[in-house]
């Protein structure tokens, strides 16, 4: 598997018109920014919603690196008005599935409950937004978050992810790490995570996403008794070119089996329409099965895994070859994949590749679609980034509308590259 | 919310067929259960399972490995083969009318594997690799360790294999025990989604219908002692593994056992979470699960923390263990509950949950299990019943495994 998901990678399409059920589009804007979609579902069991914030590593300063995802915890260390033992408690005494996640441009806030137990869950989720960050909590959490590094930095896979980011962005804002460093979260004080919470956590900066069993009427009462007094304003993000040049770096892990190798490439970024055909065309080449890396280098055994993804951000987007392998071949395996991507590069894909790789993805998010928490992370994250929306029919359309000109013309653009090298595991270079 | 309805036919074969109409989704999905998991892997043999699971899908009836992966996709057919402790699991995700075709593409995997000599090796490799991976990510290689410990031989030896083991495996040894243990007698095919049993079961009939034999092999499952074990390993972190006896999904006791671990790690207001992570900040990851075979059940906790605060942990995770059988709130039962009650309904969203739900229920119990069965027993709950169950079954003969820099006490 790719080791990262990325909160903005490609989710939102699918194969059916949704005759079914009638799923309703709507949206408005507070008069403080917020904005709020929703795309309600009568047939839903259950009710999905989300807080979007435009906040993630990307943001910070350097001298803070590390405060989204830290901040993130603290939410749950609740407010003057709720505990963090008052938090989990609730939340589990309505039986909510919840939780949050940092990434590299956003920080979401997510909940899936019975309609009935909405307007309860709604008011605890909306309200450590804005947590009170005392520091007996902060010093506590940070014992966490260190404990959570230290965890990633025994796992191979996100060592690598981490450093080839790093890499790619160097001296560009998408190079940061989202936990940080044991060295950067150790110094961060609550005074600083305070300051950047007032210049992120603004109502223009943030998304209320609903998706599922509940009502327009519901919603709006709800979002303005507990949104409307949030701070107005939003906090523009500079978005500025990246300019990856080749690099290549080795981290050794002598007591590693295997070699996990990292390699990033340029790609379309989030708002421009190519990234459809990137979609597609990871998925022809790079997917985890019945791809040109699975059958070249997953099937006879020679790599672990073989994948190739793509990922979209504000400005910039990645192609993210993913290798795990015997040290011993790992060279051979990556020239392998050199070759395949020449091919690509120079021939394009054929159309039954194409039409697979369509079936494919219109499944995935058939069966994603049925649930509200899947309908969830397309309806919160289009809008956030791209003031969008698009319904399952839209999504199938584009699918299906991406031809083998529309590739060819990304390749020549965007060609399949390995411009960064990372490597961890028992190798000390190629 | 109206309860869907469940129907299912047993062939002559022996195959039990579990069907639950769901009429708000549109898609199918199918587990179909073998009795030929890892547990029946030859003595010295571990991995045979896993390497059958794959070997299996390398081309089958009338397609090559290339042209059945081609046609999965061109259906729209998110499939999987895998080998547990007890079964070859096959899974599989579509829209529903795909499911007839589907059903037709893995009938061809279990009854009409090539079993191609020439794929073999890469079979094994990709077994070895698989092993290999478990051995840098520390988190799960403490998880499968501990459970090779805490059930007796062969029901605790991991179903991804033993390294040492692969070398005496050979195409006639998996290809012999194929034959020998991939039979209808107690297959189990759950589906769940948007078709009925009348759409599908003459499909399954034609496909399935002339799988003959029986798997007659019984492994018995013998006693073990509790264990206490450190594996080395340069690292930031010391990986805890605990286990210690509780009973099966089949034991009246089941769901005071069930509430006993919730109680102790369901939900982020749970002991386990609050005790360790949030008032020590000991961990970011610390968990207490229930596990079960057909006739036994362990309790698996888990934590991860840097070596030099692992002591700590480890004591204090076995004093909340311990402290459950001086009691428990009504209202850490009630969160319990509510929990339950969600998961539950939402369950009813997903196709895939529920079809690997229904076959695992026949597996365990031989009959079909409503939603509403079990949140009526969940209702049934009371303080007392669950602290009944803590005190008949309290937490102690830990086998402990933990894998960092140094052992602990």
């Amino acid at each position: 598997m790719l080791p990262v998901p990325g909160p903005n990678r490609f989710q939102n399409s699918s194969l059916i018109p949704s005759t079914k059920s009638s799923m309703l589009f709507h949206h408005t804007t507070l008069p403080n920014g917020l904005e709020v979609v929703a795309e309600l579902n009568d047939a839903a069991y259950s009710v999905a919603f989300g807080f979007y914030v435009k906040a993630g590593a990307r943001d910070e300063a350097v001298s803070v690196s590390g405060v989204s995802h830290f901040l993130e915890h603290m939410a749950f260390k609740g407010t003057e008005r709720f505990s963090a033992e008052d938090v989990n408690r609730i939340f589990d005494e309505y039986g909510a599935d919840y939780n949050a996640m940092t990434g590299e441009e956003s920080t979401i806030f997510y909940s899936s409950v019975l309609p009935e137990y909405l307007p309860q869950t709604f008011e605890l989720q909306s309200s450590i937004l804005y947590p009170t960050l005392r520091q007996d909590d902060f010093d506590m959490e940070k014992k966490v978050i260190l404990e959570e590094i230290g965890m990633y930095e025994d796992q191979p896979s996100s060592v690598a992810y981490d450093r080839a980011m790093q890499l790619h962005f160097s001296g560009h804002e998408l190079g940061q790490s989202i936990l940080g460093s044991v060295e950067s979260v150790s110094a961060l004080t609550s005074e600083q995570m305070r300051q950047y919470h007032a210049e992120h956590y603004r109502a223009g900066n943030i998304v209320l996403a609903v998706a599922g069993n509940t009502d327009w009427a519901t919603v709006l009462e709800l979002a303005h008794k507990h949104c409307g007094a949030w701070p107005a304003g939003v906090c523009p993000r500079t978005v500025t070119q990246s300019t990856p040049a080749p690099q290549s770096l080795f981290v050794v892990k002598d007591q590693c089996q295997q070699e996990q190798m990292i390699q990033l490439a340029a790609a379309p970024d989030c708002k421009d329409a190519r990234r459809f055909a990137a979609e597609l065309l990871t998925v022809i080449v790079g997917d985890d099965s019945n791809s040109r890396l699975y059958w070249e280098l997953v099937d006879p055994g020679l790599a672990e895994s073989a994948e190739c993804g793509y990922y979209e951000y504000e400005g910039s987007g990645t192609f993210l070859t993913f290798l795990t392998g015997p040290p011993e071949s790992t060279r051979e395996n990556l020239d392998r994949i050199t070759q395949i991507y020449s091919d690509v590069n120079a021939n394009g894909v054929t159309a039954d590749e194409l039409e697979q790789a369509k079936n494919k993805i219109a499944t995935r998010i058939v069966l994603r679609g049925e649930r509200p928490m899947g309908r969830l992370s397309s309806l919160g994250g289009n809008w956030l980034i791209r003031r969008e929306y698009r319904t399952i029919e839209d999504d199938l359309a584009i699918i299906r509308g991406v031809t083998l000109e529309d590739i060819r013309g990304l390749l020549s653009d965007f060609p399949l590259q390995q411009t960064t090298t990372v490597g961890v595991g028992p190798m000390n270079g190629l | 919310m109206t309860q869907n309805v469940v129907n299912h036919a047993t062939l002559p074969n022996g195959l039990t067929v579990l069907v639950e109409t769901m009429p708000a989704v549109q898609s199918a999905a199918f587990a179909l259960l073998v009795s030929a998991g890892s547990v029946y892997d030859p003595p010295q043999q571990n991995g045979t399972a896993t390497a059958l699971a794959d070997w299996m899908a390398r081309g089958a009836g009338d397609r090559s490995s290339r042209e059945l992966l081609a046609e999965l996709d061109r259906l729209g057919i998110q499939g999987n083969e895998t080998a547990s402790t007890q079964h070859l699991v096959f899974r599989g995700s579509c829209l529903s009318v795909n499911l007839g075709a589907a059903l037709r593409v893995y009938s061809d995997i279990v009854l009409q594997p090539h079993l191609n000599e020439e794929e073999f090796e890469a079979v094994m490799s990709g077994v070895e690799l698989g092993l290999m991976a478990i051995e840098d990510e520390p988190r799960q290689k403490v998880m499968v360790e501990l459970l090779r410990r805490c059930y007796p031989h062969p029901w605790g030896q991991p179903s991804e294999g033993t390294l040492a083991d692969l070398e005496n495996l050979t195409p006639d040894s998996v290809r012999t025990h194929y034959q020998r243990v991939v039979k209808p007698n107690g297959a189990i095919l759950g589906i769940a989604g948007n078709v009925t049993l009348n759409d599908v079961l003459p499909v399954v009939s034609d496909v399935f219908g002339a799988w003959t034999g029986s798997n007659d092999l019984t492994i018995p499952a013998l006693t073990c002692s509790p264990v206490r074990e450190h594996l080395a390993l340069e690292s930031t972190q010391t990986q805890i593994g605990v286990a210690y006896p509780s009973v099966a999904y089949s034991d009246p006791e089941y769901y005071a056992a069930w509430a006993a671990v919730n109680v102790l790690s369901g939900g982020m207001s749970s002991r386990l979470f609050t005790e360790i992570r949030e008032k020590r900040g000991l961990c970011y990851s610390v968990y207490a699960t229930l596990n079960t075979l057909k006739d036994r059940g362990q309790v698996l906790c888990y934590a991860g923390t840097t070596a030099e605060r692992a002591q700590e942990t480890l004591d204090v995770l076995r004093a909340e263990l311990m402290r459950l059988g001086d009691g428990i709130g009504q209202d850490e039962l009630d969160r319990c509950k509510a929990r339950a009650k969600s998961s539950l309904i939402m369950a009813q969203e997903s196709s895939g949950s529920r079809s690997a739900s229904l076959a695992r229920n026949w597996y365990h119990l031989g009959r079909i299990v409503t939603l509403d069965e079990v949140r009526s027993k969940i209702d049934a709950l009371t303080v007392a019943t669950v602290l009944d169950y803590v005190h008949a079954h309290p937490a102690r003969d830990f086998s402990i495994l933990t894998i960092g820099p140094a052992a602990l006490q």
